[in-house]
């Protein structure tokens, strides 16, 4: 295992990008850290993703692992003598599972708040996000973490989107924290872990990023693009050419 | 002590059909509910308050909920007959083939039976795309997991079923044995497997419910 050669190709904003990046850090693994440009995907992401040509892609001694759930328990699995992040039990598994998945829907919805044909599409997505939030903190009841006591799978799959918070809250004017005190109460307890902290992006910074991404795309109120049409123009979109250099975190590898 | 394993599913869930082939591999006894999603159960309800969809699997009465979820709780609670390979990238590789398949191959699928025209062919093209990439999976076995059934059978076995009533519906061939020759031979070796043989929805109801799905957006095509 000491010789293992660990690659990820990521983009800091991305909160699929910030579970693996949490994961290895959780597992305490040293890795090369590699920003993608997306308008110019390096050969080696179209190479190691061709399916989808997406971030995050872990490289792992020259094998590609792709889709942050699957890497997240790939890692899980691979270093399975420490930090275990899913629950050895089979019920608990699938319940950590079912709630990472559901996890996966907010960026979608996130996304009609952000870049929404008409008021009317930006409140019912901000009620869906809101009602999103309140299962989760039902899940999560009165534990520190998704995982019970112990940090885990579940908080990795859900933590990236604290990232959008900000950008959420801003463009359909409310307050998560008002609306889900206790998810915000957890979002700060994770903030405190090191690993968490070092891998998720200054919200604000993403949200100056998404206000760019409206203006160079057109997105938004003037505009009839539905969500997924929005998704997919970006992988080709090159607006990015003029800030390669994006803000990066202190502590990228 | 005794297990009491109960399926919530529909007559015709491609996805629920995931959990009745894992089962049957296993070997394992259960209990069917079939709902209709227009009048849901107050037993669904409670068991999937979140998504409020099938199928669901309760096992002495705690539910889990998702198909994929399910099948990977079924194999790791029973451990006779293993659906997902042990080694962990190829444990990854299964399971990002079967998100692909949910999240690629259904649309595309959906898309070619919803078109008409220049649209339809265009539809089949991607269609053919997405299986091709799958097909390349099989490589030289005779399933995607080896020699026997495995996982990502499973996850892609509701293909069997809808494309070829998909091909009836639409009088056209979408899994051609000379443009997709494994895909094709699996899905042959699929259907003819014992335990998978006896599972399928009523051909006849499904080729109904299809085209009735499918009239709406023919309709609103012709008027656009």
């Amino acid at each position: 295992m000491s010789n293992d050669e660990l690659i990820l190709l990521n983009y800091w904003p991305s909160l699929f990008g910030a579970r693996v990046r949490i994961a290895l850090e959780e597992k305490g693994l040293k890795y090369e850290y590699r920003e993608e440009d997306l308008p110019n995907k390096s050969p080696l992401l179209l190479e190691m993703n061709p399916v989808y040509k997406k971030i995050p892609v872990l490289i792992h001694n020259g094998k590609p692992i792709c889709e942050s759930n699957i890497i997240a328990q790939y890692i899980d699995e691979v270093w399975n003598d420490r930090a275990p992040l899913l629950p050895s039990d089979p019920y608990e598994k699938a319940q950590a599972r079912f709630w990472a998945s559901y996890s996966d829907k907010i960026r979608d919805v996130g996304w009609k708040i952000t870049y929404r044909k008409n008021n009317e599409e930006a409140v019912e997505s901000k009620n869906e996000l809101l009602e999103m939030l309140k299962a989760l903190e039902g899940a999560l009841g009165d534990e520190p973490y998704f995982g019970g006591e112990n940090f885990g799978y579940v908080d990795i799959s859900l933590i990236g989107c604290y990232m959008m918070f900000y950008t959420y809250e801003t463009y359909a004017n409310f307050s998560i924290e008002a609306e889900c005190p206790k998810l915000i109460a957890w979002v700060k307890r994770c903030l405190e872990r090191k690993s968490v902290s070092k891998s998720l992006g200054d919200p604000k910074i993403v949200y100056e990023i998404a206000v760019e991404w409206g203006k160079r795309l057109g997105l938004g109120l003037s505009t009839s693009l539905s969500a997924c049409t929005v998704l997919s123009s970006l992988e080709s979109e090159d607006f990015w050419r003029g800030r390669v250099k994006i803000n990066k975190r202190d502590g990228d590898h | 002590m005794a297990e009491e394993l109960k399926l919530f599913r529909t007559w015709s869930s491609p996805f629920a059909l995931r959990v009745v082939h894992a089962l049957k591999i296993k070997g394992l006894e259960y209990e069917t509910i079939f709902e209709d999603l227009s009048t849901k159960s107050a037993s669904l309800l409670q068991y999937n308050p979140v998504n409020k969809k099938v199928p669901v699997l309760v096992h002495n009465g705690k539910p889990i909920c998702e198909s994929l979820v399910i099948l990977e709780y079924i194999d790791e609670t029973w451990k006779q007959c293993p659906l997902l390979p042990r080694d962990p990238y190829d444990k990854a590789e299964a399971r990002f083939w079967a998100k692909f398949g949910d999240e690629k191959i259904f649309s595309s699928i959906w898309k070619v039976l919803i078109t008409q025209g220049k649209q339809q062919e265009e539809a089949i093209v991607e269609a053919v795309q997405n299986l091709k990439l799958i097909e390349e999976q099989l490589k030289d076995k005779k399933f995607f997991g080896g020699e026997t059934i495995g996982y990502l059978d499973i996850a892609f076995g509701w293909t069997v079923n809808l494309i070829g009533i998909l091909e009836e519906i639409i009088d056209q061939k979408l899994v051609d044995e000379e443009k997709l020759p494994l895909l094709s031979a699996w899905m042959q070796n699929f259907s003819d497997d014992p335990v998978i043989k006896d599972c399928w929805p009523p051909r006849d109801k499904m080729i109904v419910k299809f085209q009735v799905m499918r009239e709406p957006y023919l309709k609103n095509l012709v008027s656009q």
